[in-house]
């Protein structure tokens, strides 16, 4: 007889700053029991580069260049059900505040005329990717199953929208949980 | 049939309460500790019936609670999934209208709006974001206005006139270009006459308008609705007997 195969899981973090990636450690030993049921795939957790199928993705950050759609489409077409982790993937959140400018003024501003800039000039590398004009929510671009905002969301909520999904059922955030801070 | 109702009293989802003439649905709810879900509602100020939160249900109809008379008789729909359902894609709009970054905003945990979003369970915006580029006025010594979370309420409007007595607020334009403006030669709030001390300077739901110098004082985690939710805290609101005779 067969193990009973894991929950495949995938992550990755946009245009985010891995703190929801770190909030996901502080399971902590937790951590244990759920790999006892969850294979992790593509994610920085294991290093691996290209998503394979998956059962849940989840994603940190939003969508500010063109690598950023790339991936998160990569990951729409194999996962399963794909949950937005945090402000950044819900609506943008601190990156979206370049929104209020043009793209072009920022990076003036960053790489031409801003303070303590030397050897000013804009990168344009073949391996860059391309900015996008504006920093989107990852539900502007695929459509997502869950959402679990939080910046970043505290270990117990990964948790609480997880262990309903391992076994099949539809989670439920209870209102004391959510916030967006 | 309905029986006949009992002389100045209405039922708010099945539950009878007493009201007294003049008084709004809204009023008469919180007078009985019923909570109808409001943002641009303060109880002492005039009612504007803007941000449709309260809408509740008579009969057929949909109606503002704060704005609308109780009358003997009324049966009215409040805490239903179906009108709690409509209050959370108002909430949306209102997030995705302006620009609410909760994680980079001082009034993160004392904010109405967001409170608005855990009470009605709201996890995402749903809609598109506008991401406006609205004008931030910091001329102010002791008081910064960010346009960019301003909900258009106009509990600042009101403070201002009816209690501070001064008039510095009133709300410009229509549809998407409606915004605060300012009463002072230049527009900006530095020349105006409000004072850190106003209730026009304190009463803004969102982080529209903020005292400067206080932001994080209280640490995230411990703020007024990381501790309570908002129907807690909206059934014990009114303006003050102090502000009303400054």
């Amino acid at each position: 007889m067969t193990a009973k195969s894991k929950i495949r899981i995938a992550t990755t973090s946009l245009a985010g700053c891995f703190g929801c990636h770190m909030s996901f450690l502080d399971m902590d030993e937790r951590l244990v029991a759920l790999l006892e049921q969850v294979e992790l795939n593509r994610s920085p957790f294991t290093d691996i580069k290209q998503c394979g199928p998956c059962d849940i993705g989840l994603i940190e950050g939003g969508v500010c260049n063109a690598e950023n759609v790339h991936v998160l489409r990569d990951f729409r077409a194999h996962c399963t059900i794909l949950i937005a982790v945090g402000a950044c993937a819900i609506n943008g959140g601190v990156p979206a505040m370049r929104n209020y400018f043009d793209l072009q003024d920022c990076l003036q501003e960053v790489y031409l005329n801003g303070t303590g800039v030397t050897n000013p000039q804009i990168p344009s590398d073949i391996e860059l990717p391309l900015l996008l004009d504006k920093v989107y929510p990852v539900s502007e671009v695929v459509p997502i199953d869950y959402f679990l905002p939080g910046c970043p969301p505290s270990a117990d909520e990964f948790l609480q929208i997880l262990e309903p999904l391992l076994t099949g059922h539809k989670p439920e955030l209870p209102k004391s949980h959510v916030h967006y801070d | 049939m309905a029986m006949q109702a009992k002389p100045n009293t209405i039922s708010i989802d099945g539950q009878e309460i007493a009201f007294t003439a003049g008084q709004t649905i809204m009023d008469a709810a919180l007078a009985a500790k019923i909570y109808i879900p409001h943002l641009c509602h303060y109880p002492g100020l005039r009612p504007s019936g803007n941000c449709r939160l309260c809408v509740v249900e008579i009969s057929n109809r949909s109606t503002a609670a704060c704005i609308t008379p109780a009358v003997t008789g009324q049966e009215i729909r409040n805490n239903t999934p179906e009108l709690n359902a409509i209050r959370k894609t108002i909430t949306q709009m209102l997030f995705v209208e302006g620009n609410h970054i909760c994680p980079s905003c001082e009034k993160t945990g004392n904010c109405k709006l967001q409170a608005m979003g855990y009470y009605l369970g709201m996890l995402d915006d749903h809609f598109p974001q506008f991401y406006q580029r609205r004008e931030m006025d910091a001329s102010h010594a002791g008081i910064l206005l960010d346009r960019s979370r301003c909900i258009l309420c106009d509990l600042c409007v009101r403070a201002s006139r009816e209690v501070d007595e001064k008039n510095v607020f009133a709300i410009a334009g229509r549809g998407t270009d409606a915004h605060l403006i300012v009463n002072s030669s230049t527009g900006k709030l530095g020349d105006s006459t409000i004072a850190v001390t106003d209730l026009a300077a304190n009463i803004c739901p969102v982080g529209a308008i903020l005292i400067k110098e206080q932001g994080y004082q209280v640490p995230i985690g411990q703020r007024i609705y990381d501790l309570h939710t908002i129907r807690e805290t909206a059934l014990q609101e009114n303006v003050t007997k102090e502000h009303h005779e400054k």
